[in-house]
């Protein structure tokens, strides 16, 4: 799992599913990357049987903050529910197509989907700290899995790199849910970092939080890159651009009246803000849709 | 006809209830009000009589030894007490039947829950809560008659016998479970009691699991929870002090079912350690010797009614300030 290179990795393995690799240029998206920490390829997600995402392939960075954008419906969080196996607790849902982790097929039959949240961290939409202190909260993934060797370090740690140290250090014992939004959002952060992830998946994790809240998740998203692979998804386009390296626009085809989420274009974020290579990103991004 | 174009002038008198708006609400106002107060009248005017009905008795035996003596023999006067009433051994056999009865199905209850809650196939939870809830309208004689003639003969005696066997010897705890085992006894009373309970504590278990936020669900699978993991660490931490509340119920309703445990659990008017032991509860007692009872005695009988209520509501109260413990350390949100 700490292979840095997927490609020579996945070389080493023999019986591993055979992929496609896109060259440059001919892959219906691209984005030069380099060490890839996910590479999903023809990904399709059903919901009891209704088609909802089709075909979506991309290679997401290591080390860097991906953003995956467009309007309501177009699957951009469903693709990010497939990154950590979230979306089998759904009913009905199914994926075809693979997601390469670090080279592995987390949708192999053999892949235990809880060692895979485990490495693959998440952050929802609305804060959802325990009713429990502030410190158990941050303590509470570690001792799942029985890491209680140097727990307050631990603790300290997730929670200094959550850039929540210095206002709850005096109130470790408080409950979590007595902190602000912004603060329990923060706490969430804190939470999954302390697994020690190398990646973190946010599902518009500013949505619910105010402006000054929200710039200070942003600039947090900036401090944790690098050290973590960041995959976001997000409504609000100008958080795309401040943050992330890298785009992902999806929309909604509507072909045959069926809502289908599909991936429109994926580059470096400053390609797609500036000269997109798609109409449909190009007016999305302009404000003439969505 | 005009369709309302034309403004009729207003008229003060417009404003004014009209018809039955005159006396509907104060009418509908005073029925519920005396439907609210019957409910303290009934309870205050039974409270009262019963008091005063047991008060000689209490007053003869002494209130002590009413409640800490075993030895009941009952008089045949009719206007004077006479007989002893110690009620000790039918409250040991209310508790100890009741304490069995909750220790037997207050797991099988949160594993019923966690069960129909996230376990079973979603079509199959309904069916299944229905089921568990019909157990609640079986009436108590049924339950009785079938744990005498197929329950105990068919589960309970061998299990008794296997554990009175086993555990009969060892030191100490030995006591417990010493023989002999009699067709009926404090263990099958407790063990029927316990199917009896049973809805009632799954129905309030399923109901406050149910409501464990879905987004702290996820945020305990999203850090690699397995399924066991969820249940134990988020629904059941969350849950408790509903499941205590839950089963304080359970016992309430255990320790005042009477034809059921009259039928099952033994019948001397006196107790022993042993769960084998053939005992009697206070509500068997009342419900299997007041016919029979000269005029002293139902007195007598009263006596163990009140003292059965108290029982009760001490439990209930125990309950209340158990959840609202627990629920000031488990914090707020818990509840």
């Amino acid at each position: 799992m700490t292979d840095p290179d997927p490609e020579s990795a996945l070389d080493a393995r023999p019986g591993l599913q055979k992929r496609t690799v896109y060259e440059m240029g001919t892959a219906p998206v691209s984005a030069e990357v380099g060490a890839a920490v996910f590479d999903v390829e023809h990904v399709d997600v059903r919901y009891g049987g209704n088609l909802a995402v089709r075909d979506i392939s991309l290679r997401i960075p290591k080390g860097e903050i991906t953003a995956l954008i467009g309007p309501s419906g177009c699957g951009k969080s469903t693709l990010l529910r497939c990154l950590n196996r979230m979306n089998d607790l759904i009913d009905g849902a199914s994926v075809e197509g693979s997601i390469f982790y670090h080279g592995e097929n987390i949708y192999a039959p053999e892949v235990d989907p809880a060692e895979v949240r485990r490495r693959i961290g998440m952050v929802f939409q609305k804060p959802n700290p325990f009713a429990i202190s502030i410190y158990d909260n941050v303590a509470f993934g570690p001792r799942l899995h029985g890491l209680k060797k140097g727990l307050d370090d631990r603790v300290e740690k997730a929670l200094r790199q959550a850039a929540l140290w210095d206002e709850v250090k005096d109130k470790l014992n408080d409950s979590g849910l007595a902190l602000s939004g912004g603060q329990q959002q923060r706490l969430c952060i804190a939470r999954a970092v302390a697994l020690e992830p190398d990646v973190i998946l946010m599902d518009e994790p500013a949505s619910a939080l105010d402006p000054i809240s929200t710039l200070a998740i942003e600039d947090l998203m900036r401090q944790l890159r690098g050290h973590f692979s960041i995959v976001i998804v997000t409504h609000n386009m100008q958080q795309a651009a401040r943050v992330s390296d890298r785009t992902a626009f999806f929309t909604v085809d509507m072909q045959k009246g069926i809502r289908v989420g599909e991936l429109v274009e994926y580059d470096r974020t400053e390609t797609i803000f500036t000269n997109a290579g798609d109409e449909r990103t190009e007016a999305y991004i302009t404000g003439r849709f969505g | 006809m005009s369709l309302g174009t034309e403004q009729r002038p207003f008229d003060p008198t417009d404003l004014r209830a009209t018809g039955s708006a005159r006396w509907a609400d104060p009418l509908f106002r005073t029925i519920s009000f005396a439907a609210g107060i019957s409910v303290l009248l009934v309870l205050g005017l039974m409270i009262g009589s019963t008091t005063l009905d047991a008060l000689p008795v209490f007053q003869y035996q002494g209130l002590v030894s009413f409640f800490t003596t075993s030895e009941w023999n009952a008089g045949s006067s009719r206007n004077e007490l006479t007989g002893t009433y110690g009620a000790f051994a039918f409250i040991y056999g209310t508790l100890i039947s009741s304490l069995i009865a909750i220790m037997i199905a207050l797991p099988l209850s949160i594993a019923v829950s966690l069960y129909i809650n996230r376990i079973a196939p979603k079509r199959f939870r309904t069916t299944l809560a229905y089921t568990v809830e019909l157990l609640a309208a079986v009436p108590s004689v049924v339950y009785g008659l079938w744990g005498l003639l197929s329950f105990t003969p068919a589960v309970l005696l061998p299990v008794s016998r296997f554990l009175s066997g086993y555990l009969g010897d060892v030191p100490v705890i030995g006591r417990i479970f010493e023989g002999p085992v009699p067709n009926t006894n404090y263990f099958i009373a407790g063990n029927v009691l316990a199917i009896m309970i049973l809805p009632i504590i799954t129905a309030i278990a399923r109901e406050v699991m149910a409501q464990t936020p879905a987004d702290q669900i996820d945020a305990a699978y999203g850090m690699g929870a397995t399924d066991w993991e969820v249940m134990r660490k988020v629904i059941l931490r969350r849950s408790f002090p509903g499941i205590v509340g839950a089963s304080m119920l359970g016992l309430g309703r255990a320790l005042g079912e009477t034809i059921a445990v009259a039928m099952l659990i033994g019948g001397q008017q006196r107790w022993g350690i042993s769960i084998f032991f053939a005992g009697q509860s206070m509500a068997g007692h009342i419900a299997s010797t007041f016919q029979d009872a000269a005029p002293e005695t139902v007195n007598a009988l009263i006596a163990v009614g009140v003292g059965l209520f108290v029982i009760t509501v001490i439990v209930n109260m125990l309950a209340r300030v158990l959840v609202w413990r627990i629920g000031r350390v488990a914090g707020d949100a818990a509840l």
